[in-house]
């Protein structure tokens, strides 16, 4: 517990629903319902779930970048979920993120120079000739000519551009770097290059990573620990080997099923969900998974769950156990 | 910067709107060299004779008039009004040199404010949004429901009589329509990726809207401020055109057309006697608003990203 970076406690963040002329909210979208998890120092937790679920909403509240509904946020210890955007700022040099997008991420009209030197400049670290050895370094670092510097997003690749956010974001030295599906939308040759760019990275700065993906494919390789995501909850949390040893929920199974298994010999039965992920705006009542679950009993559409501690550090949201 | 210059050459209106925009710098440049000053005040148009109708092209300085610039000490230089001469024998063709100068004097000034007014309140109300938003762009609702000329004519009426209080009016009404332009691109540029971005790295607000938001937003608005130039400077010559505008004798094509205002049919049997009258600062107004409305017109085929192909 004392070795946690990030300890969330019942996250919650709600967007209203405005209809109307009068722009009155007629409902909530509930896209983080009461979630708490930790993130332990230097480790890279990953967190999976179907989109829409309120991965990158719970990733960008951690950050506040967008204001919890409720619940609190702690950052070593500290409390930094109801603090001022002043109080905020100093704790944006430790806590970084990375976008899926690596195209809308980079402002199209800056120069990869001062992309990268932008936090330093924002929060005036180093003089301007230092800054731009920095940025030389930081690319170096990356995998990008350092003499590429004086040119425009719109002149590199994809996976390029990636690793300009990349640099971007080790800049500050932060001490976490969420990745927000930050290789979902590159090719997969490129895919590998940059996870292990990331694995790199994380013993060499002492990174701790937030991981997060739509499956497990990546998150199989990259995690220590697992997190799943169904509907704005937290369904199974466990480390990674014991999560894929003794996947326990029936969602969790499901997306467990889905990964491909490199051992053609071997043929896993793919588990298909029936239906479509319900809208988190009206969210089933009881387990929020009972509709498309194979397990469902009479509880589950009457009781929630609550996450339940079964073993040392895996925790489970749901009847069966 | 070569795909530019390529880009201008290649298009004639653009080329046409460039020349004459040069042909404009040129006059305002050489002014002293084209129409020597006779007075201390270069602004101050020379009158060729005490006449009160106007005078043909070519029409000579009258002998009283020379006897006077003479004992006065002043050289005379120029002896011929060769656009003729106005109402009161004011050289038409000196006023509209000089009165170039004045053009680009109300164009560039009023419309630099009135952007730099609409550009702040504008980015402002976008990225803050909540009250402040609301409040000012009821504001600039208001400011939008007075009609331009009506405004501007009671503003100066209210201040008095000079370029200066009619610059004044023109600023205070001319800035609604950048604040909603800009406003309304900054709304859609500041949910982009890049700027959730730099609010992760703890860039200011105040940051993000000069480093990210304006550099990615500003030009529509530039192609619309060189195009207000021309319709500024026609503004200014209506408000002189009603009375309001420059005091008399002062270079300005708006003084100018004013002259001309009761000489324009002609006298009985001779219609269009006075043609010369309204003719050469009608052409210098009318070229000049083209000019900028062709360069505005390049600036937006330059600027904009889609035709460039490059975002
Ligand atoms: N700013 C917002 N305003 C209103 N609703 C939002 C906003 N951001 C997200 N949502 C809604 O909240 C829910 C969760 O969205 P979120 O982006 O967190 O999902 P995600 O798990 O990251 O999905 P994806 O895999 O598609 O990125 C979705 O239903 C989404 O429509
Ligand atoms: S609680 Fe019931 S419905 Fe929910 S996952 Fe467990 S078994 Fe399925
Ligand atoms: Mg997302």
């Amino acid at each position: 517990m004392n070795n946690s970076l990030i300890s969330i406690k019942n996250l919650v963040k709600y967007f209203p629903i405005k209809k109307g002329v009068f722009r009155s909210t007629v409902g909530w979208i509930k896209a983080v319902d009461k979630i708490s998890f930790d993130i332990y120092n230097g480790e890279t937790l990953g967190l999976v779930g179907e989109s829409g679920c309120g991965k990158s909403t719970t990733a960008l509240t951690i950050l506040r970048l967008e204001e919890p509904t409720s619940g609190e946020i702690f950052f070593q210890g500290e409390n930094i979920s109801s603090i001022n955007k002043k109080q905020m700022r100093k704790y944006r040099k430790d806590l970084q993120i990375i976008f899926q997008d690596p195209y809308s991420s980079l402002d199209p009209r800056m120069k990869i120079k001062n992309i990268i030197a932008e936090g330093l400049a924002a929060h005036n670290l180093l003089d301007s000739r230092t800054r731009v050895q920095k940025v030389g370094e930081l690319l170096e670092r990356v995998g990008i000519p350092p003499d590429y510097m004086d040119r425009f997003p719109h002149e590199f690749s994809g996976g390029q551009r990636q690793r300009i956010g990349i640099a971007r974001a080790l800049a500050l030295n932060p001490k976490m770097i969420i990745c927000d599906e930050a290789v979902s939308a590159l090719d997969v040759s490129i895919r590998s290059q940059i996870i292990n760019l990331f694995k790199e990275l994380q013993s060499e700065f002492n990174l701790t990573y937030l991981f997060i993906a739509h499956d497990l494919s990546v998150i199989k390789y990259i995690s220590d620990r697992v997190a799943v995501m169904y509907l704005g909850k937290i369904v199974e949390i466990a480390p990674k080997d014991i999560f894929f040893k003794n996947t326990l929920h029936p969602y969790a199974i499901a997306l467990v099923s889905a990964v491909p298994v490199p051992n053609p010999d071997f043929k896993r039965k793919r588990i298909l969900l029936p239906g479509d992920v319900p809208s988190p705006a009206n969210p089933p009542k009881g387990c929020r998974f009972h509709p498309r679950c194979q397990k469902v009993m009479e509880i589950c559409s009457q009781v929630e769950p609550e996450l339940k501690k079964l073993d040392k550090d895996h925790y489970v949201s749901c009847h069966l156990y | 910067m070569n795909r530019i210059i390529r880009k201008l050459l290649n298009n004639t209106a653009s080329l046409i709107g460039l020349l004459l925009l040069l042909v404009f710098i040129l006059i305002a440049v050489f002014a002293p060299y084209l129409a020597p000053p006779l007075f201390p005040d270069p602004y101050q148009i020379p009158r060729m004779s005490w006449d009160v109708e106007p005078q043909p092209p070519g029409f000579p300085m009258s002998d009283d008039m020379r006897f006077v610039y003479e004992s006065l000490g002043k050289p005379i230089t120029r002896d011929k009004a060769i656009f003729g001469t106005a109402q009161g024998g004011y050289d038409i063709f000196y006023g509209l040199i000089w009165g170039t100068r004045t053009a680009f004097r109300i164009g560039i000034i009023t419309v630099t404010l009135s952007m730099l007014i609409g550009v702040i309140l504008g980015s402002l109300s976008a990225y803050f949004g909540g009250w402040l938003d609301e409040l000012l762009m009821r504001i600039t609702d208001i400011f939008l429901s007075i009609p331009f000329l009506v405004a501007a004519m009671v503003l100066t009426t209210i201040l008095g009589r000079g370029l200066d209080k009619v610059m004044i009016a023109l600023v205070a009404f001319g800035w609604m329509g950048y604040a909603r332009v800009i406003r309304g691109s900054i709304l859609s540029t500041k949910e982009e990726v890049y700027v959730m971005a730099a609010k992760a790295l703890g860039v200011k607000d105040f940051r993000i809207i000069a480093f990210h938001l304006l550099p990615n937003t500003i030009f529509p608005v530039l192609v619309q401020a060189s195009m207000n130039i021309g319709s500024m400077v026609v503004t200014a010559a209506a408000l002189s055109f009603l009375g309001v505008g420059a005091p008399l004798g002062y270079a300005d094509w708006g003084q100018m057309v004013s002259f001309a205002r009761n000489w324009i049919i002609g006298s009985p049997g001779k219609a269009g006697e006075y043609w010369y009258a309204v003719f050469f600062p009608g052409i210098f107004i009318v070229l000049f608003v083209l000019s900028w409305n062709l360069v505005g017109d390049t600036l937006r085929d330059i600027l904009d990203p889609r035709l460039r192909g490059e975002l």
